[in-house]
């Protein structure tokens, strides 16, 4: 009985694998052959960073089962972070640089997630969902107000107003509400898969683990899994801070592909934005979340909706509104679900 | 069944309308003209930038190939002021085959354009993205370094932000208008910051005394009681405002709502404070702003771009869509007597424009200006010009 259960899972974790392996593949032969367009192109990084928030997010409320809507706050400390640690390190290799980086945005969104996680997890539900607002706000007003440079002596900062004075040769990295501007781009598709794909490894592992299992007994029945011993504060920090850690290291893959970044980019409309593939990808379900971010990245700059002009944010609204719909709507569900079984007495059958 | 129903309904009529709007795009990509794109904010909260100078550009391409010769088929996409989706847009103009940029239509998107587009060398003369940051190669005049390298393809037909802080500055010392100042400046934008810093920079150098330095943020650009209630804590008697029109027109009303009537100062971004809705126009007499475009100039053709302009859009002109308009001409004049076509890439157009413009014997007249030159640092030969509102039209200060 336990065995079957354990191969499905199995099964879905491999198919996602395998799933983005395939998209990278062919997209990476399409891109070689130059076949794909200018616009898919600029978007690749940018995907794979919103896939990654998506996995990252869906941790905290899939798996943890608690709302977050400051998500996007993690992504700005590791965007910020991450466009630092590349203008400052003195590392010459692109590619080393990048996963450097990553690594150090990582850490300092890890950190946040523990100051912010400690005092914040010991509330649950709509409390916890406002005060990871208010984090969200926090952040972008500490990012608008810091300011960072570097010349030969190392790094300066400044915060409130900007007070640095360079020797020769120096100059500012983060400027305040006006952000960074002039990154060097370093991000690239190759990277945002291996990011994904280790996002997914460590996910999977997670839930598959006995932390993963105390931390959905958590999401199940608080009070039941409290009773048979299971410290709550440290499985609910243990998936808050692993969720922000990946949240920066995409932050930081989003903000070393991008020229500008600014910290209004990061605000409450994103954290939504993010929630919202959570949410239409199905909670728990990764390759839901992957698909959800793809699919609602690339929609609003496809062709089809640039020729509606004025009319496309509408649209896309709609749009939006439809596959909620769609999705939950009880006879296409029992449509999907009558198709996907009968796949599954045909595959059965063969074995 | 009944909602399944409706469900596919709505689906069907989403992609009608989809493809009605892929259709229309189409439509405008024929012949053998030369593909100019834009982009700018045409939805969101800066979308009036976008629209106006969309609206300038259009009228330009019109006239031009009414004249016949050189044909343009001119093509805005919209960024809703997002650094991130103005690229999107950049690069989806490029799938269009665009072969001369007219650059982003305000600074932080354009920043990012900028960079984007020096990457594959396409021609890039900007309306209104007025920041350093967007050529490159200024200094910073807070701490004096080059933050961002310039980006040769790069020209502007405004004027940079340092030149109007310290042309404020200047004039404001000159003519004594304050002895006290206040600053209200919007922290997050890099128009507003820009300006902001080279007149603070250029008024602690001539002894300039502000009292008051307070700011604003979008989300915060409803409310200005705290900022007004410190400018008149501290007695200032000259109110410095490098922001734009609607924020402008706010802090103007709630001020003279709290009883507080300093004399006002402001940059090019107050051109169009007489046009907003709802707005008491007598709040804005005397107020001194800087602007290169006057909807009010005697000029023929300025009288002739604010008719058409009203006509097709039913709004009086501001600056954005003078500068867009002066844009799609000068690209013309630089082309119209050399061997160009649909075919020409967008990388030998831009050396052929870059050759042009920085050649030194390019000039070229406007409606924001007269035998203006461009040299390499990208930045155009114009200087502010003083204004003053009198009974509801611009007057000049000299």
């Amino acid at each position: 009985m336990k065995r079957i259960r354990l191969s499905k899972t199995n099964r879905i974790n491999f198919a996602t694998y395998g799933g983005v392996i395939l998209a990278y593949a062919v997209l990476q032969f399409l891109n070689g052959g130059g076949m794909l367009s200018s616009t898919i192109r600029g978007q690749l990084v940018p995907i794979c960073a919103y896939v990654t928030m998506a996995l990252s997010l869906n941790l905290t409320v899939g798996v943890l089962g608690e709302l977050s809507l400051g998500h996007a706050g993690f992504m700005s400390v590791g965007a910020f972070a991450g466009a630092v640690a590349a203008a400052a390190l003195p590392i010459t290799s692109d590619p080393l640089r990048l996963a450097a980086s990553m690594v150090i945005a990582a850490l300092a969104a890890a950190i946040t997630g523990t100051l912010v996680g400690i005092p914040v997890l010991r509330l649950n539900g709509d409390y916890l969902a406002i005060v990871t607002l208010a984090f969200g706000q926090i952040i972008k007003s500490i990012v608008e107000n810091l300011y960072i440079g570097i010349d030969d002596r190392g790094l300066h900062a400044s915060f409130l107003e900007n007070r640095i004075i360079f020797r020769d040769g120096g100059r500012m990295i983060l400027n305040g509400a006006m952000g960074v501007n002039g990154i060097a781009k370093i991000s690239s598709f190759t990277a945002g898969f291996v990011l994904v794909m280790l996002v997914l490894v460590v996910i999977f592992n997670l839930v598959d683990s006995r932390a993963g299992r105390a931390i959905m007994a958590l999401r199940d029945n608080r009070i039941a899994a409290e009773s048979v011993g299971i410290p709550v504060t440290k499985y609910k920090l243990m998936a808050f801070v692993i969720s922000a850690a990946m949240a920066g290291a995409a932050g930081a893959l989003f903000a070393l592909g991008q020229n500008t970044i600014t910290a209004n980019k990061f605000d409450f409309n994103t954290s939504i934005l993010i929630l919202v593939f959570v949410v239409l990808g199905g909670q728990g379900n990764m390759w839901g979340s992957i698909l959800a971010a793809t699919f609602l990245t690339v929609l609003p700059e496809t062709k089809a909706m640039r020729g509606l002009a004025d009319y496309r944010m509408l649209v896309y609204a709609v749009v939006l509104i439809l596959v909620m719909l769609a999705t939950n709507n009880p006879t296409i569900q029992d449509f999907i679900n009558t198709k996907f079984r009968k796949k599954k007495k045909k595959g059965g059958a063969v074995k | 069944m009944k909602k399944f129903l409706a469900l596919v309904l709505a689906l069907v009529m989403t992609l009608a309308l989809a493809a009605c709007g892929g259709g229309d795009g189409q439509k405008d990509g024929s012949g053998a003209a030369i593909k100019i794109g834009g982009v700018g904010p045409l939805t969101g909260g800066a979308a009036i930038y976008g629209n106006a100078a969309k609206g300038g550009a259009e009228i330009a391409a019109e006239e031009i190939n009414a004249l016949g010769g050189l044909q343009i088929d001119l093509r805005y996409e919209d960024d809703a002021h997002d650094p991130e989706k103005s690229v999107n847009a950049y690069n989806s103009l490029k799938d269009w085959g665009m072969q001369v940029f007219l650059g982003s239509v305000t600074s932080g998107p354009g920043a990012a354009t900028a960079a984007e587009s020096n990457g594959d060398h396409m021609f890039y003369l900007t309306p209104s993205a007025s920041s350093t940051d967007v050529i490159g190669g200024v200094a910073n005049p807070l701490t004096g370094s080059v933050d961002i390298p310039r980006r040769d393809n790069v020209f502007q037909m405004c004027f940079v932000d340092p030149d109007q802080g310290a042309y404020s500055a200047q004039y404001i010392s000159d003519n004594s208008l304050g002895s006290k100042i206040a600053v209200i400046y919007k922290n997050d934008d890099i128009y507003s910051t820009g300006i902001y810093n080279s007149f603070a920079a250029k008024a602690a150098e001539l002894g300039l005394n502000i009292v008051s330095t307070t700011t604003f943020t979008t989300d915060s650009q409803t409310d200005f009681s705290v900022q007004i209630s410190d400018a008149k804590n501290n007695g200032a008697d000259l109110v410095y405002l490098p922001t734009y029109y609607e924020a402008n027109a706010l802090i103007l009303t709630q001020a003279n709502a709290s009883g507080y009537t300093p004399k006002y100062f402001g940059v090019d971004g107050m051109d169009g404070i007489l046009s907003v809705t709802g707005f008491d126009t007598s709040l804005a007499e005397g107020v001194m702003l800087l602007t290169p475009f006057s909807a009010d100039a005697e000029d023929q053709r300025t009288k002739s771009f604010v008719s058409k302009y009203v006509e097709k859009y039913g709004d009086t002109p501001n600056q954005f869509a003078a500068d867009a308009y002066d844009c799609v001409y000068a690209i013309y004049e630089a082309l119209k007597d050399e061997d160009v076509s649909s075919a020409t890439s967008a990388s030998d157009m831009c050396d052929l424009l870059m050759g042009k413009f920085t050649s030194g014997s390019f000039t070229f007249t406007g409606l924001t200006g007269e035998n203006m030159t461009w040299d390499a640092s990208g930045a155009v030969s114009k200087y502010p010009k003083g204004m003053y509102i009198q009974n509801g039209a611009y007057v000049g200060m000299d």
